[in-house]
């Protein structure tokens, strides 16, 4: 019973990180799917919208949900921002070009809030709703931060879901990401769908960082978490979104059960060991589909 | 045996039927032309030729051997050259360095000696400029040689990748519709230059075409697609004036009007 | 604008274009070498870690600027350079064999690491050499019986015999000679078939293999070669610091060698000279404009690693041809002046999807 116990927990531990590289994957594959370009700045969005949750709630004393609401408006403003100013003059451009600049950008920012004042270096927590709180079932012990993860990415998720298959928006952006000359032609602008789509990714990311914060504390370096989030992605199959959360999920647990019952080590490198093994054997990943360029 | 042969070729990309059954023979030193409307399947078939597709059924046996799974480089290996629809240079890179990679099938050094550039890589490198000249002048591509291949026109870029193939030095030429986007006075060039090719050079040429005039001037023998089946086989001027032939091109109403 | 009648195909093949070009190259040489009679020891040293970081460099603008394949994981072949080359030398094995031997391990796990990248393009293969860079971290750290994992490798000053490369001049020299002997390698390299071979791969994949260019073959060997430079860097690396750990081949200095080639100039190997060079005096730079900055700005840890992510994202955005690209703009503008076009190096934009896999 302990052992079920355990590894019941374990299990559970790493859905709940499992969520969180889902959510950060599904800011990669939005953005990857609408624009062909990966965003290597993706877990530097956690990081800002963490930080400024973090101001928010210790600094003006907001209630946890008006921060929730404010950082994601406030990441959403971010993200395009970033769209205008950089990714916009970039498009047609190769793709390596654009990766290196999210690469560069992701590194400014991390940076750069490190320079913020009253941000700096220093690690940061704060308290939420859910802060040592728990759930009892006989012996077993679940903690409301990663139940409230769970449950607010499934609620992410249906709510995006129900945005891309019912909003003319959502269905613009499909649209989009399928056939950009297409949807020019029927008078999608495509340049509105871009900046909506990071828009929306870099809100992700900020939910994600304030999802994130209890776990590994808010500071300049938690953005490296994001880093998982690329073999999630690849998991799940590049342009899938059910994918890349599935692939979180898998990944989240596989390096739970990893950290736990494997020798030192193996749970660091284990996201990555499922990463080339996914390449090597099936690059489409679990739910991708693989095309072939026509010449 | 025939120098080329098609025997049986399908292929579907899953519900669509881009070949069935398809068979052919080319003999060596003749200009063979494949002609249909769009989405007959006539690329697929130069594609399955090349590797890039596989076939579900049939095979191709060029001067013997089999083709049907070897490696796409191989292909080049044995003595096939192509071009292509949508034109595949090297855009970055000049006419001349375009050329010099037709050669690549000739390479006799490997990386140790390239390392250190032996008299034997010296030597092959200017056997591979005599040759790129040879084609260059044979071309007239003169004019153009240093010039970065993404600023040339469109035509100019054809006849290039056309000069490609032929620094290969192949026995199998494919042509991919050579004759698109040219004007009356290139595709005239053109047809000197495949006649010449096939002539002087002793390559045999198979042509996808839609060109009529170009096809019944300089080909040896048609074959005419339609949704991926043969409809006719033969000389020229039987096979463009079969019935099936030129309802497929021109509609029935048409077909029955002139007969 | 100079023109050459060419004669024979041998002045096709030469090194240098234009006689003056081998005097400028020469005078180069000599410069480099009197520099030691005219630095002091910080700024030899730091012209050392230029010439180190310049050989690796080579090794990713080979695979990543010619052959089109993105490395996020050169860290890697750096690191398993300096650690073979530290291993070996500490059992006894001489500088002079050490090195190469670095080079020729590195190139193994290169062709490893080459084989499955094969399946692999673009984003797929840079993400996948990231994670291969994370993976050889952990076993550097984890393997504690070859490496002292986190607690790191003292290595000992190379020496050739009794000559013991100890001073900052003598290693400056020795790692001179070794970049000189990559440049060589590498211009050989580019203009033989398997340099055409590579860039052709980068240009177009379909289109090199119709020339009967094996991919398999083409792209192992850029891994190959790509990580024979780098890990050839890495054991001069470990021999000038004398100390290593794992904290110094992270996927941090993975993508400190992304920036150099992009800053340099991707696509030439000039470029990666130059790129080299901006990002190790980048440091020098900041601390000198601190001077000039507001106190709260200049008081900051984080700023350098600020302006280094600026730099990237400027330059992309300004300078798409890197700083060899600037050099050549600025070359063709005194040489055509005054007929120089402003839009001769604009590069045309690609609208259409890119496979999308």
């Amino acid at each position: 019973m302990e052992l079920v116990n355990e590894i019941l927990q374990t299990i559970l531990s790493g859905i709940a990180i499992g969520c969180i590289y889902g959510l950060v994957a599904l800011g990669f594959v939005l953005i990857y799917k609408a624009t062909e370009v990966i965003n290597f700045a993706q877990g530097e969005m956690m990081v800002v919208g963490a930080f400024i949750a973090y101001s928010l709630i210790t600094v003006f004393k907001l209630p946890y949900w008006a921060v929730l609401s404010l950082t994601i408006i406030a990441l959403g403003l971010f993200g395009f921002i970033l769209e205008r100013l950089l990714l916009r003059s970039l498009i047609g451009e190769p793709v390596f070009a654009i990766v290196m600049l999210t690469i560069g950008l992701g590194y400014f920012i991390r940076s750069g809030v490190s320079m913020v004042p009253f941000w700096g270096t220093e690690t940061y927590g704060f308290k939420t709703p859910f802060t040592d709180k728990f759930v009892r079932f006989n012996d077993f012990v679940l903690s409301w931060e990663q139940l409230a993860i769970i449950i607010m990415t499934l609620v992410l998720l249906a709510v995006l879901f129900l945005f891309f298959r019912y909003t003319r928006l959502g269905v613009a952006m499909r649209a989009t990401s399928q056939n950009q000359l297409a949807a020019v032609y029927m008078g999608i602008s495509v340049k509105r769908v871009f900046t909506l789509t990071w828009t929306i990714s870099a809100a992700l990311g900020g939910i994600a960082g304030i999802l994130l914060s209890p776990i590994t504390f808010v500071h300049m370096n938690m953005g490296f978490i994001g880093l998982k989030a690329f073999p999630a992605a690849v998991l799940g199959g590049f342009g899938s979104i059910p994918g890349s959360v599935v692939g979180g999920l898998i990944i989240g647990v596989t390096e739970s059960l990893a950290g736990v019952y494997l020798p030192e080590g193996w749970k660091d490198v284990a996201a990555y060991i499922i990463l080339i093994l996914v390449l090597i054997l099936r690059p489409e990943g679990l739910f991708g589909v693989q095309a072939k360029k026509k010449v | 045996m025939p120098f080329f042969e098609a025997l049986g070729v399908s292929v579907s990309f899953g519900g669509l039927t881009a070949l069935r059954r398809v068979g052919f023979e080319v003999n060596q030193g003749e200009v063979f032309s494949i002609i249909g409307p769009n989405g007959a399947g006539k690329t697929t078939i130069f594609n399955c030729i090349s590797r890039f597709y596989d076939v579900d059924e049939g095979r191709f046996i060029f001067k013997g051997r089999d083709l049907t799974r070897v490696s796409p480089h191989s292909v080049a290996e044995l003595g096939i050259a192509r071009t292509f629809q949508n034109i595949e240079l090297f855009r970055n890179a000049t006419v001349i360095e375009n050329l010099l990679l037709g050669r690549h099938r000739h390479r006799r050094s490997n990386l140790l000696t390239e390392v250190f550039f032996s008299g034997s890589v010296r030597r092959q490198e200017v056997g591979n400029r005599e040759k790129a000249e040879e084609v260059i002048d044979f071309l007239d591509l003169q004019a153009y040689r240093d010039q970065t291949v993404a600023g040339l026109p469109y035509g100019v870029q054809k006849i290039v990748e056309l000069g490609r193939a032929l620094t290969m030095e192949p026995e199998l030429l494919l042509l991919d519709e050579p004759s698109a986007g040219m004007n009356m006075e290139e595709i005239e060039d053109l047809a000197f230059w495949i006649t010449d090719i096939k002539e002087e050079l002793g390559i045999t040429i198979i042509m996808v075409e839609h060109n009529m005039g170009l096809v019944q001037e300089i080909s040896d023998r048609v074959l005419a697609l339609n949704f991926g089946e043969t409809i006719a086989q033969g000389a020229p001027r039987e096979v463009l004036a079969h019935p099936e032939v030129r309802n497929a091109y021109l509609g029935e109403e048409e077909a029955f009007a002139s007969g | 604008m100079r023109f050459i009648m060419k004669k024979d195909y041998y002045q096709d093949i030469r090194l240098f274009k234009y006689r003056s070009t081998f005097f400028w190259y020469a005078a180069l040489i000599v410069g480099c070498g009197l520099v030691p009679l005219v630095l002091d020891d910080y700024l030899l040293s730091q012209l050392t870690f230029v010439c180190m970081y310049s050989i690796a460099t080579v090794g990713l603008m080979l695979l990543t600027g010619y052959t089109g394949q993105i490395s996020l994981g050169h860290a890697a072949f750096f690191a398993i350079g300096a650690y073979t080359s530290a291993v070996l030398t500490s059992k006894g094995l001489p500088f002079l064999l050490a090195l190469p031997a670095a080079g020729l391990l590195a190139g193994l796990v290169g062709i490893f690491i080459g084989l499955p990248a094969l399946r692999l393009s673009g984003l797929y293969l840079a993400i996948a050499t990231m994670g291969f860079s994370f993976i050889v971290d952990e076993i550097l750290v984890r393997w504690e019986s070859l490496t002292r994992g986190n607690m790191g490798m003292i290595v000992e000053f190379p020496s050739i015999g009794p000559f013991s490369f100890s001073t900052e001049t003598r290693y400056y020299y020795l790692t001179l000679t070794v970049l000189v002997l990559t440049l060589l390698a590498a211009r050989n390299i580019l203009r033989s078939p398997t340099g055409r071979a590579m860039i052709a791969i980068r240009d177009s994949e379909v289109a090199a293999q119709a020339m009967g260019i094996s991919l398999a073959r083409f792209k192992t060997t850029a891994f190959a070669i790509s990580a024979f430079f780098t890990g050839a860097a890495g054991s001069l690396y470990a021999h000038k610091l004398t100390f290593i750990n794992p904290e110094s081949f992270t996927i941090l200095v993975s993508i400190e060698f992304l920036a150099m080639i992009i800053i340099g100039g991707l696509g030439s190997l000039h470029g990666a000279v130059y790129g080299a060079a901006f990002i190790i005096f980048l440091p020098q730079v900041i601390l000198m404009s601190k001077n000039y900055l507001p106190t709260y700005l200049s008081e900051q840890t984080g700023l350098e690693s600020a302006l280094y992510g600026l730099m990237i994202i400027l330059f992309i955005l300004f300078e798409p041809l890197g700083l060899y690209g600037r050099w050549l703009k600025t070359k063709f503008y005194f040489q055509m002046f005054p007929l120089y076009k402003k839009d001769t190096f604009r590069r045309e934009k690609k609208f259409f999807k890119a496979e999308r896999r």
